[in-house]
């Protein structure tokens, strides 16, 4: 706690925090990051359990969106951490942001497990329509997972337990 | 002109049954935000192919079909829950330049989409017409990003 109230005395985060155009900024680039990291993993979930791309191979989907996904990420974690950076102190006491962290947590588990678990095989079932129960269960945490985070993340803004 | 019809918006009992709730206006925003994701993703991935990357390896009319439903369902969801939005602040937006701005962008991205962009998306000629096909996906791109930021905008005001 001490730390983040030195981080708010910081030039760069009453800079973000007190400036007109540069928080604008920064959360608006955080949205259509959004987009761009969130969409395009939900492409991947969605062929995970089979309701998109069922003739495409689940390698050549993950292969040639996760460079996108990667950049997606960055700008969502730059962004994000800006954003904390302006106001260290509020995030740490709201309970929205926490249940941001903890989906964040999970959804990075998930995605982990997927990984280096049953993906490792995913030259058996490169090509099934219906995938294997774990790949199916991996893409659904994922949108569950994620929703959660950008369901709490929208709620940071509403302060009713401070 | 248009006010007696944003204060009948306003009045609306969906709209006063929101605005009077504590929770609705976040949760119904917390959706719009998640049907944002998804249209981010059915747009992107055409307009990926459309630009050359992404799922290149697949036909561009494939990626189109199979992108269509996703986006038809996302662009449903977040005009119905955009609509609920509006309606429970419907004078704060008609004094908000930036609620002019996205209504502006989103009008020309759905009259581009369903035009210029579905007619290039379906055609065989254009997967040998690379700079008309990333033109295309370039104006699309641009036009749905006015609307993201148009409509994040809304709240800054």
């Amino acid at each position: 706690m001490s730390f983040l109230q030195w981080l708010e005395q910081t030039s760069v985060s009453i800079g973000i925090r007190e400036s007109i155009w540069t928080y604008p900024i920064v959360e608006s680039t955080h949205v259509l990051g959004l987009c761009l990291f969130l969409g395009l993993v939900i492409v991947l979930d969605l062929r995970l359990i089979g309701a998109i791309f069922r003739g495409v191979r689940v390698s050549q989907v993950q292969g040639r969106l996760f460079p996108w996904q990667m950049a997606g990420l960055a700008i969502m974690v730059v962004t994000g951490g800006l954003l904390f950076w302006a106001d260290p102190v509020r995030f740490y006491q709201n309970v929205f942001f926490w249940a941001k962290i903890s989906f964040l947590m999970l959804a990075g588990v998930n995605m982990l497990a997927f990984h280096f678990t049953i993906y490792k095989t995913v030259d058996v079932w490169d090509f099934d329509t219906v995938t294997p129960v774990r790949a199916r269960l991996a893409g659904w945490f994922s949108i569950v997972f994620w929703a959660g985070v950008v369901v709490s993340g929208r709620m940071i803004t509403y302060n009713w337990f401070d | 002109m248009l006010l007696p019809f944003f204060e009948w918006c306003e009045a609306t009992t969906l709209g006063v049954v929101i605005r009077e709730s504590l929770w609705l206006f976040p949760v119904i925003e917390a959706l719009h935000l998640l049907a944002l994701a998804t249209i981010g993703g059915a747009v992107l991935i055409v307009d990926l192919r459309l630009l050359g990357f992404g799922l290149r390896s697949q036909p561009i009319i494939k990626v189109a079909q199979e992108a269509r439903p996703w986006l038809l369902g996302s662009l449903s969801a977040i005009l119905l829950t955009g609509v609920m939005l509006f309606v429970s602040e419907a004078l704060k937006c008609y004094y908000n330049p930036a609620f002019w701005f996205k209504m502006g962008s989103l009008a020309l991205a759905i009259l581009f989409t369903s035009t210029v962009h579905r007619t290039a998306v379906l055609s065989e000629d254009t997967e040998s017409r690379p700079v008309q096909a990333r033109l295309v996906a370039v104006v699309s791109v641009l036009l749905w990003t006015g609307v993201g930021v148009g409509g994040r905008a809304i709240g800054f005001y």
